[in-house]
């Protein structure tokens, strides 16, 4: 029972860390999955494999056939954990693809490399400032969509804006 | 008084539920925030003055004695952490009250942020390892969210970075605390301690506390395993960034030097490799900022060189180099944290944080000048700003324990620091705006970023003038370091009811 397992954290692991070193992001967010269940197989044998009776202490000192249930116990809360985390992994790779437009780990992180982009204009700096300029757009265009015959004049700063505080 | 010690988790567990249900009312979440955080800095105020009079305070959840119960420790170390981080909480949410374009500033800012408290407070006052875990990934999950914050490519693209390096450290954690409990039979870091101390664990406890000082040197960016800070701070809203510079990197410290002056008091092999690691941290820190050309990358880059300053110390392992360790630890958060939001509102001013894009700040805002040269000056150590203190202790240290070569590496490391600061006051405050006065921004709305970051430079002149009081906290809290005994019979003397 422990080579069965052990052999199978070890390729877990390797799995994993093969995965996490892919160019994807799809397989690096899976490489992530494969690792965290090859760790957590690996704490759940911390408390031995061979339990056959379940761990109640009774007067006469806990049963001897019983595995240690504080590593399941762990593993337990690591899973939960770990479900959470994956679930956030997975939005971040959903957005990355509708973002960028492609999922390819080197071409997302260069991004953040490039130079930082300059900060947009704040809405104090002039009298006519473009946050309330696009929310006073926004509410034209919203109006305007009621409207079949909508003034084409009102769309274009709508678009202008929407564009505008998008940078 | 076991309400006094979970109350670092509890308020601001409490603040991030109501700030949740006071959803509707932006208004009503800023003030509930705000109250959180100063309530926190109280608790941990006060934690402070218990802890200052020497005592160890100890608590069991639930009243179940030492193995069996998990416990909540806070010596001095703690208390301080978790004052500061109270302090830097506060600073940071009164920043974010300032006008800001930013998609990133809402509602959605202020329960993320007490979320991340939570995580950062309770890894700092839990006494027990696989529940040190937990709050890292507390602080994990907050710190994710936070970080993509207000959404956009670049930002995404520095979450990924961030995600995948942080998930593995923690796996690394994980399979770490299994190992440990494996081998030793308990996950108590008093009981632990106490084994360890008796020779009573086999080689694999100690291959796991390897494993797991690993991924604690992942989480606190040190040499050679540092690369995904700098890729991913600078891309958050500035008060993120702040309170990460702040905050995030501090735990990985505080883990390490909670855990090796626990199981390994006595210097050895990881005291001398620890020493090489921070050598090599400082100076390739400080090294990569002077090649870097945007205010926000040049502070990430400091913020690893500034690490392997507290390592130095931990690897030291004598009772003045550890309380160097501690003092730059608080020292280190305050100067760090205000030099993002200076450089945040920098940024607002000038309309860049590219420094080529920058410039004419010291024409038109002297105040900022001041406010920016009081921590850039403590952070290169020039006295008597708070840096100096920290880093002349250190250098006293290194030069006591014969470790000349470190002591070198942390003066040169100094004086790259000073010369990377001159480089932002030379390009972002005395060169004219490269758009002349076209380029300047307007600065109203800024008050509140500018009392935050007022506060905070007082505490930096205040720690550097009164280094007394704040050095003789710190050499209480090595003694207790360096003496792991007290610290295990306080948490083995108080068992259930």
């Amino acid at each position: 029972m422990e080579i069965i397992v052990s052999v199978t954290v070890g390729l877990l692991v390797a799995i994993g860390i093969w995965m996490l070193l892919d160019r994807g992001l799809l397989r690096v967010v899976l490489g992530i999955v494969v690792l965290g269940n090859g760790v957590n197989l690996a704490v759940f044998s911390a408390g031995r494999l061979d339990g056959r009776a379940a761990a109640f202490v009774t007067e006469a000192g806990a049963p001897a056939l019983a595995a240690n249930p504080l590593p399941q116990a762990l593993v337990l809360t690591a899973i939960v954990i770990g479900f959470a985390l994956f679930v956030f992994a997975l939005a971040v790779l959903k957005r990355s693809f509708e973002l960028h437009g492609n999922v390819e780990t080197d071409r997302i992180t260069a991004v953040a490399e490039k130079p930082a982009p300059d900060l947009p204009a704040p809405a104090a700096a002039q009298p006519a400032t473009p946050a309330s300029g696009a929310a006073a757009a926004a509410t034209t265009t919203a109006t305007a969509g009621t409207k079949p015959a909508s003034p084409p004049a009102a769309l274009g700063a709508g678009k202008g804006a929407a564009a505008g505080t998008r940078t | 008084m076991n309400a006094l010690i979970v109350s670092p988790l509890l308020i601001p567990l409490a603040t991030l539920v109501a700030t949740l249900l006071a959803r509707p009312s932006p208004r009503l979440v800023t003030a509930l925030s705000l109250a959180g955080a100063l309530a926190l800095t109280a608790a941990g105020l006060v934690l402070v003055g218990l802890a200052a009079q020497g005592q160890i305070l100890a608590a069991q959840a639930g009243g179940w004695a030492a193995p069996y119960g998990i416990t909540l420790v806070i010596d001095r170390l703690s208390a301080a952490m978790v004052a500061i981080t109270g302090i830097v909480g506060t600073a940071t949410l009164v920043f974010a009250l300032a006008r800001d374009e930013d998609p990133a500033r809402g509602r959605d800012f202020h329960p993320l942020v007490h979320g991340l408290l939570v995580g950062v407070c309770g890894a700092f006052v839990t006494g027990d390892v696989f529940n040190l875990y937990v709050w890292f990934e507390v602080l994990l999950v907050g710190s994710f969210a936070l970080l993509v914050l207000g959404g956009g490519k670049r930002r995404l693209s520095g979450t990924v970075v961030y995600v995948v390096l942080n998930l593995v450290a923690t796996m690394m954690f994980l399979l770490a605390a299994g190992m440990l409990y494996g081998a030793s039979g308990s996950l108590n870091m008093a009981l632990l301690a106490r084994a360890f101390a008796a020779g009573e664990v086999p080689a694999t406890a100690h291959a796991a506390v390897v494993l797991m000082l690993t991924a604690f040197s992942i989480k606190a960016a040190l040499f050679p395993v540092f690369g995904w800070l700098p890729a991913s701070y600078h891309v958050a809203w500035t008060p993120v960034s702040a309170l990460f510079a702040g905050l995030l990197t501090k735990v990985g410290v505080y883990a390490l030097i909670r855990l090796v002056t626990l199981f390994w008091p006595d210097a050895g092999v990881a005291h001398e490799v620890l020493l090489w690691v921070a050598c090599a941290t400082m100076l390739i820190g400080v090294l990569g900022a002077a090649a870097q050309v945007e205010v926000r990358r040049i502070l990430s880059f400091h913020i690893v060189s500034q690490v392997g300053y507290m390592i130095l110390g931990l690897a030291l392992a004598t009772p003045l180099a550890l309380a160097g360790a501690v003092f730059y630890l608080i020292h280190h958060i305050v100067v760090k944290a205000n030099l993002f939001f200076i450089g945040g509102i920098a940024a607002r001013l000038t309309g860049s944080e590219r420094l080529a894009a920058m410039g004419g700040l010291y024409a038109r805002a002297p105040w900022l000048a001041i406010l920016f040269a009081i921590p850039a000056l403590s952070l290169a150590g020039i006295p008597p700003l708070s840096g100096f203190w920290a880093k002349f202790v250190l250098v006293k240290a290194s030069l006591d324990a014969g470790a000349w070569i470190a002591a070198a590496v942390a003066l040169v490391t100094g004086i790259f620091t000073l010369l990377s600061m001159s480089k932002i006051w030379n390009e972002a405050f005395l060169k004219p705006h490269p758009a002349g006065r076209e380029g300047e921004r307007s600065a109203a709305g800024m008050r509140p970023a500018v009392w935050a970051v007022s506060a905070l430079a007082v505490m930096t002149v205040a720690i550097g003038l009164g280094a007394g009081p704040v050095m003789d906290y710190a050499v209480g809290a090595a003694e207790q370091l360096g003496a792991p005994a007290g610290y295990i019979a306080a948490v083995t003397g108080t068992g259930g009811r």
